[in-house]
């Protein structure tokens, strides 16, 4: 790696970074170089300290110990602010929009164009349209953030760090949100800018978009530095492996099951949404004891509407679910629960867990009222703990106290597995799985789809709700796309390609278009 | 060893909470009357002791209306709700149960107290209920209904007394006398609480009501800690989506919670107004029983925890009664009142000053896993 080199090469360089949160060191001596110009991807698992380390860039954390130079000389990144002198800007993966403004007055917030305290948006304009066209970034000016699309929105975020002059931009996580299209577009455009001499900071997991964009990348795993590669000359496994500390399967064997009868019925189920419009809008399908049935999206198209629904934790506006054969539209959730409907929640600190319970109680959550656990209303705790030691157990959640151990205080890829020990331990009849390895490590989501699998070959009913194309692939029989509250698209998995889906799920294909 | 230590890493907030409250209270004395300050702080916490075996009963018979309250103001911040209107149902309660106490002569002797101080908290049960009610089916911030409900409650057991032949003691504006049948035993309790005076017993008010508000705070312990209702109250008290998703129907807690709630504020009305000899008198006057606010302070102090307010109870009735002694070094009884008042508002602070401990113990560990997540 260590070829002669000048002063100038690197425009940023954060040098042995350490940075110590109570009890747990998250960067442990960490070196990132970039070089001007260059697309430098920070690959790494949750947890793996990527966050921490470019918050610590962009001011928002103190490293404990460690430089950072600024084509180098040593500077100081006490907040925000002094990121933005420095010309580090960054498009956080939630994004920081206001969204009853345009386009134009979120790019400008903050640098304001004023003649004697009057707003002079005119040479403000001018310079956002000039930047949109030279970097190709297509946006409405005079559109309402709250009007237009998620990938524009990315694309304002984008603009807002060019508006201000910005040379080092950070991208985290940027593709989450985005189609397969949205996902090429952005490429692009990060291709663009860098050729332009900005330089790119690119935090993912997706390693196929390293292998597309990037220069080079620096992997991190358990708070320490793996390795700083070019990209050109790696291979993807490669990649993974140093991510992961392992070699590992990319592909799970699916075995072939036949199909059974129908569990889940859903006839026509419109559910009411926040606004007047129908979150979910006449949605039909069935899902069959053996298949996996998948349905995607972009987020907040209707998909956890319809979850929420299907386990009764949203009023059915019009239409029926049918589940083997009964009708459960205007059940409680606690007959749907005893009729053999398990469900992964999408929000698992809202729905899933209580967070102030310890491990043990969580996994009784769903059969505390059951003839095993209790006794004339008195809650019989020996077997509640035997329960919970046998799925700790089985399903190997690690805590620091096991049974005993508070959910909070339990890492978000065990909490998941605490979750699906127990929707599973109930033996149900269908599993409704949302976004089921959302925020998780590679290891337990390998885990999780095994587990799904597993759960398919014992003949179960699943339904699963993701945004990540690469699950839906891994795992389902059957796709349904989900666009505005409407099953656009129902096709088998093999005919099922992501430029297909993509088009759907941007809806420029399919009965609304 | 860790059990120790993780006990009292729970209950040092509490302490802090107490320390805090005396030290201003020592404060205040200093300022108003620096002589006497250091024997003021000290007859504060010699509190019943101050006058032997009577003053201790006397911490004991003005615990048991708080060690009920708190279990009520408690019982229902587990289940995720304030109910600041133990007030309102204390005073319902102690209606009922000087109503029967004066009018039902026809029950048998060891019957008529037990029926009385049933009747009261069955009368508090429906006045929490009414809160719950408006919760479950109306949205009701239980806050809003329970403050209305405890002027409701204070003004129409004033007019209720005023309209009633048989209740209205006209010359002393409050209720008339129960009958001895209705007042709750001494069940030997005066043998142990008394000092002598000479050959003269001076007793002490203390009577049965200690040993019930205590059972009742060993009962609600068992419901809240060891059945499948405790349970699905805590449940919905600490997340009540997670309890939706459980499939716990959250109405029926709710309703069932604060009826019970308002059934203990109840009780407490009965077993202070049913004290004997011959009961104690509601005022006709337009002043909200302090007991039920109270309450707050004790299930503060007590974290909610059914054993941990009953201790709480006892220590707020110590310093109390402590307070009444103050006034022999010429300071204001209402001290006592200020330092309680300090000793609510750090209470709040409880979860601020149990991180300040956390960090000065270097208990780091337990946050390890939450720093993982969020990384």
């Amino acid at each position: 790696m260590c070829k002669g080199r000048n002063m100038g090469e690197y425009i940023i360089e954060m040098l042995n970074i350490t940075k110590d949160f109570p009890g747990i060191r998250a960067n442990d001596n960490i070196s990132l170089q970039l070089k001007k110009g260059e697309i430098h991807a920070l690959l790494g698992e949750n947890g793996a300290g990527k966050s921490t380390l470019m918050s610590i860039l962009f001011g928002l954390y103190k490293p404990d110990a460690g430089r950072i130079l600024k084509n180098g000389k040593e500077v100081n990144i006490n907040d925000p602010n002094d990121a933005n002198r420095l010309g580090i800007g960054m498009v956080h993966q939630h994004f920081k929009l206001v969204h009853n403004f345009t386009v134009l007055e979120n790019i400008i917030l903050g640098v304001e164009t004023t003649e004697r305290g009057v707003l002079k948006m005119g040479a403000a304009r001018d310079k956002v349209v000039e930047l949109s066209e030279r970097y190709g970034l297509k946006v409405e000016p005079d559109l309402l953030i709250s009007d237009i699309t998620v990938g524009m929105q990315q694309r304002v975020e984008i603009l807002k760090m060019l508006y201000r002059d910005n040379e080092i931009l950070i991208f985290d996580e940027p593709t989450a949100v985005l189609t397969p299209q949205e996902i090429e577009e952005l490429m692009l455009v990060m291709r663009g800018m860098a050729d332009e001499g900005k330089s790119i900071l690119f935090i993912t997991h997706k390693l196929e978009e390293i292998k597309k964009v990037a220069d080079r990348c620096t992997v991190l795993r358990k708070g320490k530095m793996v390795a700083t590669v070019p990209v050109a000359t790696t291979t993807v496994e490669e990649m993974a492996e140093m991510m992961v500390g392992r070699k590992m399967r990319f592909t799970i064997d699916k075995d072939e099951v036949s199909l059974g009868k129908p569990v889940l019925s859903v006839d026509n189920l419109c559910v009411k949404g926040a606004h007047e419009k129908n979150a979910v809008n006449n949605v039909s399908f069935d899902v069959h004891e053996g298949e996996i049935v998948c349905i995607v999206g972009i987020d907040g198209n209707g998909q956890s509407e319809l979850a929420y629904a299907i386990a009764g934790l949203m009023d059915v506006a019009s239409g029926s679910i049918k589940f083997m054969g009964e009708d459960i539209s205007r059940a409680t959730v606690r007959t749907r629960n005893d009729l053999g409907l398990a469900h992964i929640p999408e929000d698992r600190y809202k729905y899933g867990l209580v967070l102030d319970f310890d491990l043990q109680q969580n996994l009784a959550l769903k059969n505390y009222y059951a003839p095993e656990l209790q006794n004339r209303g008195f809650i019989n705790y020996p077997a509640v703990r035997e329960q919970a030691d046998m799925l700790i157990e089985k399903f190997d959640i690690r805590s620091a106290q096991g049974a005993d151990t508070m959910a909070r205080s339990m890492s978000g890829g065990n909490q998941q597995k605490a979750i699906i020990a127990r929707e599973i331990n109930a033996d149900p009849k269908l599993l409704i799985a949302v976004q089921p390895t959302r925020g998780l490590d590679v290891g337990a989501m390998m885990y999780i789809h095994e587990q799904l699998l597993q759960q398919r070959k014992e003949g179960k009913a699943i339904l699963l709700i993701s945004l990540e194309l690469d699950e839906v692939f891994q795992l389902s029989d059957r796709i349904l796309v989900i666009y505005e509250g409407n099953i656009v698209a129902q096709l088998a998995a093999k005919d099922a390609t992501p430029q297909l889906l993509g088009l759907y799920m941007a809806g420029s294909k399919g009965e609304s278009a | 060893m860790n059990k120790i230590k993780k006990w009292l890493l729970s209950i040092s907030p509490s302490l802090i909470a107490i320390l805090s409250g005396v030290f201003a209270g020592f404060i205040i004395m200093l300022i108003s009357n620096p002589a006497n300050a250091f024997s003021g702080l000290i007859v504060i916490l010699k509190g019943g002791w101050n006058s032997g075996m009577k003053g201790v009963g006397q911490v004991l018979y003005f615990a048991t209306p708080i060690i009920l309250t708190g279990l009520s103001v408690g019982f229902a911040f587990k289940t995720g709700m304030f109910n600041i209107g133990a007030s309102g149902q204390l005073v319902v309660g102690a209606l009922a149960s000087i109503y029967v106490g004066i009018n039902w002569t026809f029950l048998p002797g060891h019957l008529h107290w037990i029926v009385a101080m049933l009747m009261g908290t069955l009368a508090g049960m429906v006045w929490g209920m009414l809160v719950g009610l408006l919760k479950a089916y109306r949205n009701v911030n239980e806050v809003i209904s329970a403050i209305m409900l405890n002027y409701i409650g204070m003004y129409g057991v004033n007019y209720l007394i005023k309209s009633s032949n048989s209740m209205y003691d006209i010359l002393r504006n409050q209720t008339a006398n129960v009958a001895a049948s209705a007042a709750i035993p001494k069940a030997g309790l005066d043998n142990i609480f008394y000092n002598l005076i000479g050959k003269f017993k001076d007793v002490s008010s203390v009577n049965a009501g200690i040993i019930i508000a205590v059972v009742v705070a060993i009962i609600i312990h068992i419901l809240l800690n060891r059945t499948t209702f405790g349970y699905e109250l805590k449940a919905c008290g600490h997340n009540r989506y997670a309890s939706q998703y459980a499939g716990v129907n959250e109405n029926r807690a709710i309703i069932l919670s604060m009826a019970i709630a308002g059934a203990l504020s109840g009780m407490a009305g009965a077993l202070m107004f049913l004290a004997p000899p011959s009961g104690m008198h509601i005022h006709v006057q337009e002043v909200l029983a302090p007991q039920g606010f109270n309450g707050i302070a004790v299930a503060l102090l007590g974290l909610s925890h059914p054993i941990g307010i009953i201790f709480a109870a006892l220590f707020i009735a110590h310093i109390t009664v402590g307070g009444g002694y103050l006034q022999s070094l010429r300071y204001m009884r209402e001290i006592i009142d200020i330092i309680i008042g300090l000793i609510i508002y750090f209470s709040a602070f409880s979860l601020l000053m149990r991180n300040i401990v956390l960090r000065a113990t270097r208990k780091r560990k337990q946050y390890a896993g939450e720093e993982e997540a969020g990384v």
